[in-house]
């Protein structure tokens, strides 16, 4: 109905968000899938996952800076391709560690205790992530390397900056990669396997604690990558950035369905996409689209779109 | 007599598995009855589809009159129905009067602001749950461990709290979730005679689950068994105990 | 009723001596650290309802303060704000001058101290129907919160917080994102610990009545609590129209104390900053929703002195972190577990008392 009304120059404006808005979306996606595949395996929301997102941008912007890519004053000069593909290896790796790191130190220790102690752990660990970044970093927004020249790439009627089409083709990547390796490989066949029943995956001889560390790595990576991307596109830095991202990116994975990996990819998309449409006519009100959604999901289907029911035992 | 309640068909499949399987069952006020049968026979989930937690895939459940099936625990408790369970679900942090004064709490007739400002109906509403729960407690042997946490409790202790609690509701029907497990034969013992009690002089009928069966066929005075879900014996204490079904259940089951 | 009322008129007595005694004798930063206690204390006990003895983990405690907020500040404050459409400053008079005009004050010619008792007359009204339209909204949210437990609950009241955020930020009329300076400086410490008395009072008459036994038979069995005839749907309802209420007089009281408001200051936070000052005490413990409401607005502010100290801007929100962290994993059961300090307890910890 609403393309009937709108007149052609809005209509391309429409596009155009729409195109914003899988972009965002597969951002959404890519830490979605995080907390999507920590839930399955731990039950606990990993509030500290978008810090973990956040980081994955500072830990590529560091080592760019030492290199000499972010001069304080002047051009910044464009980064060779293989030094780039070194800041994504950098980048994963250390998110890597991190996301491991907070799983040994503060989650593992909590894991016979109530969920409400493990969600609380969880909120301090983002509390301490963004903080400890703050003071790391400084609150100030910093700017970002250029690791790819921004031009505008037309597609029909729609211009696109080549870094969303980037993000785009990167994050469809690596969410296949995903889903295949989950799907088709023994390291992935333990975390299905863990996220189905725990006890029972140990008493069949899966190491339950390295296939949740894992677990972990590989949510880890992906934020990692969703952070490096959205700086590209964005080149503004701050501690904060993973507050907001982690918490729209865990509705979309509440939108697909918890615990499934192509339903935190569909939440996101979807998400980004309706952030997009409700930009596109009330700008103002495109940060409480998540929670509306959220809301909306959690009482009609709270299962999500892809999600499993489960049935509660009396 | 008129029946108290009565089942008509009653039927559960969860998934492809039917765990109960046209269960047709008569209880007249103030009868003792009792529902045995094997492990996983499907005894508990006939508690749970008479008292609202299931809803049944098909028959009908009546109780005093109204059809109860479909109505949630809360209304079929106000119906006069109450329970206690297999697994102990006691409110752990309340003390062991405090438990049994919350089978009380529906029949409190003040608001929340008689609560807020403690009206004089307050502290009556307070005196009639605690007087009603203290002489419960007394009932089931308690009262002396009134002031400690539930979970201060020990096992036998603990069973028989819920069984305070579910008086305490004032129910026309108790159904009884393998009261005596985890309690030793004197416990026991003495617990077969608490529970005649309730019949007799709190004038409460009682559906009971046990696996215990000197202390089944001790009380009960008709009983019911099932096997597999489906009913494969009723009677007498005395016919049970002599029907080859029952006995081959019990043998081909352990 | 009798003692309940003689409670509360000697809290509220208590309320304004403590508001003489401090503005005699202590340092001005000092009664408002202990003015922000105060706020703290109604905050954590109303939540403490509302996720300590019926367990329903809500984070969306910010929301309710911020409507109690806005709301009372209508009643207090001279709106001021751009409008678009006629592309002028307009000025909306609060509600307490309205009624005044009504009753035939001449606020032109009103001098300024007039002007500050006309508002002052607002602060009481304001707070009250700031708790009611709290209390609304507690409604509004309790409702879809019989479907959701635990953690997915815990996230849609984030949601709810979060969404009368944004809604607030987008209404031009009361200071949209900006938010409103120039509140009237209403909440001394009289009001504010005479409405903590009052919260605390109704609290602790709450959990020791019918209705706070049927609260914890919910958070310690919900299946149970309703075989037991306790109807679930309306007393989780119950709880949370009682935590929003507070809660939303508690925005009242902030914002008269800050005197300035915007939506960021009642981002989701706000909501953990509350959620730890409980979970520091004990859920479930109303001693413990004061201690550690007390403690977390002292520790802070003592922090910052450290802070300044070491030379480490940024240090005091890092050990607030690992402090929760490490509570978490080593005492999850806070500084009180479920106990309350009362005299029985006082009893038994005190040697040579009664036993």
């Amino acid at each position: 109905m609403l393309l009937a009304q709108a007149t052609p120059g809005s209509f391309d404006t429409l596009l155009q968000q729409l195109g914003n808005g899988i972009a965002m979306g597969s951002v959404y996606a890519l830490i979605a899938v995080g907390y999507t595949m920590v839930y399955g395996v731990l039950q606990l929301i990993n509030f500290a996952h978008g810090e973990v997102y956040m980081l994955g941008a500072y830990y590529s912007y560091w080592p760019a800076r030492w290199l000499g890519y972010v001069p304080d004053a002047g051009e910044k000069p464009s980064v060779p391709l293989y030094i780039v593909g070194l800041l994504f290896v950098a980048a994963m790796s250390a998110c890597a560690l991190t996301g491991m790191l907070i799983e040994r130190l503060a989650y593992r220790p909590l894991r016979k205790a109530s969920r409400l102690a493990a969600l609380i752990t969880a909120i301090g660990v983002s509390l301490l992530l963004q903080n400890l970044a703050q003071m790391a970093f400084s609150a100030d927004p910093r700017g970002y390397p250029q690791l790819v020249q921004q031009t505008s790439v037309q597609l029909g009627p729609i211009a696109l900056a080549n870094t969303k089409l980037i993000i785009i083709a990167v994050a469809a990547i690596m969410m296949t990669g995903l889903h295949l390796f989950v799907q088709h490989t023994r390291p992935g066949s333990a975390m299905r396997a863990v996220s189905f029943d725990m006890r029972t995956a140990r008493l069949m001889g899966v190491n339950v604690n390295r296939t949740i560390a894992m677990t972990f790595a590989i949510g880890s990576i992906m934020a990692a990558v969703a952070g490096m991307l959205v700086a590209m596109d964005q080149p503004r830095l701050t501690p904060m950035m993973g507050l907001m991202a982690g918490l729209k990116a865990f509705v979309a994975a509440v939108l697909g369905g918890i615990g499934s990996i192509p339903g935190a990819a569909l939440g996101g998309l979807l998400l980004g996409v309706l952030e997009a449409l409700v930009g596109w006519q009330k700008p103002e009100y495109t940060e409480a689209v998540a929670f509306a959604v959220l809301i909306v999901v959690l009482l009609v289907k709270p299962t999500g779109l892809l999600g499993k029911t489960g049935r509660e035992k009396v | 007599m008129t029946a108290l309640l009565e089942t008509k068909g009653l039927t559960i499949r969860f998934g492809g598995l039917t765990a109960v399987d046209d269960f047709n069952f008569v209880i007249t006020p103030g009868e003792l009855c009792g529902l045995i049968g094997p492990n996983g026979a499907g005894k508990t989930t006939v508690f749970n589809m008479l008292t609202g937690v299931y809803l049944p895939t098909a028959g009908t459940v009546h109780f005093d009159g109204a059809r109860i099936n479909g109505k949630s625990p809360a209304q079929v408790a106000a119906l006069g129905v109450s329970r206690t369970f297999q697994n102990i679900r006691l409110f752990d942090e309340l003390s062991v009067l405090e438990n049994a004064m919350t089978g009380a709490h529906r029949h409190a007739k003040i608001n929340l602001f008689d609560s807020l400002l403690r009206t004089p109906r307050h502290y009556r509403e307070e005196q009639r749950q605690r007087d009603k729960a203290y002489r419960l407690l007394e009932f089931m042997g308690l009262e002396d461990r009134a002031g400690l946490t539930a979970r201060q409790l020990p096992y036998g202790h603990r069973r028989k709290l819920e069984i305070a609690r579910a008086l305490a509701t004032e129910p026309k029907l108790i159904c009884l979730d393998e009261p005596a497990a985890g309690m030793n034969t004197l416990e026991k013992g003495e617990l077969s005679i608490l529970i005649r009690r309730i019949r007799d002089e709190l004038g409460v009928t009682v559906l009971l689950i046990e696996h215990d069966m000197k202390l089944v066929m001790g009380i009960c005075e008709r009983i019911q068994v099932l096997d597999y879900g489906k009913t494969i014996a009723m009677g007498t204490p005395r016919e049970i105990q002599n029907n080859p079904k029952v006995i081959e259940a019990y043998l081909g089951g352990e | 009723m009798l003692r309940t009322g003689a409670v509360l008129v000697a809290g509220i007595i208590g309320a304004v001596v403590l508001n003489a005694v401090l503005a005699e004798f202590i340092d001005d930063y000092v009664v408002r650290v202990i003015n922000l206690c105060g706020v703290a204390i109604v905050l954590a006990v109303s939540l403490n309802v509302i996720n300590g003895l019926c367990g329903q983990f809500s984070l969306g405690h910010a929301g309710f303060m911020a409507i109690g907020a806005y709301v009372c500040s209508l009643f207090t404050t001279t709106q001021r704000y751009y409008d678009a459409a006629s592309a002028q400053y307009v000025s909306e008079p609060s509600l307490a001058a309205r009624m005044a005009e009504m009753f035939g004050a001449d606020l032109a010619a009103a001098g300024s101290e007039q002007l500050q008792s006309i508002a002052a007359w607002g602060f009481l009204p304001g707070l009250i129907a700031g708790g009611v339209v709290s209390a609304l909204a507690g409604l509004v949210v309790g409702i879809p919160a019989l479907r959701l437990r635990g953690d997915y609950l815990a996230i849609a009241t984030l949601g709810f917080g979060e969404i009368v955020r944004v809604v607030i930020t987008n209404i031009p009329q009361i200071g949209g994102a900006t938010g409103l300076p120039g509140l009237p400086p209403l909440a001394n410490t009289s009001w504010i610990f005479a409405v903590c008395v009052v919260c605390i009072v109704f609290s602790v008459n709450l959990q020791r009545s019918t209705f706070g036994r049927a609260l914890i038979a919910i958070r310690e069995n919900e299946l149970a609590a309703e075989i037991m005839g306790v109807r679930i749907a309306r007393m989780k309802v119950m709880a949370f129209i009682y935590g929003a209420f507070f809660a939303g007089v508690a925005g009242g009281l902030l914002a008269h104390l800050l005197q300035t408001i915007s939506p960021a200051t009642f981002n989701f936070m706000k909501s953990i900053e509350v959620v730890v000052m409980l979970v520091l005490g004990g859920l479930g413990s109303l001693t413990g929703a004061v201690v550690g409401a007390i403690v977390l607005t002292v520790l802070p502010e003592a922090l910052r002195d450290v802070e300044r100290e070491v030379n480490l801007p940024g240090i005091r929100m890092v050990v607030y972190a690992l402090v929760l962290i490490l509570l978490m994993i080593f005492r999850p059961q806070g500084i009180f577990g479920q106990r309350e300090l009362s005299l029985k307890l006082l009893r038994r910890v005190i040697p040579g008392g009664r036993k």
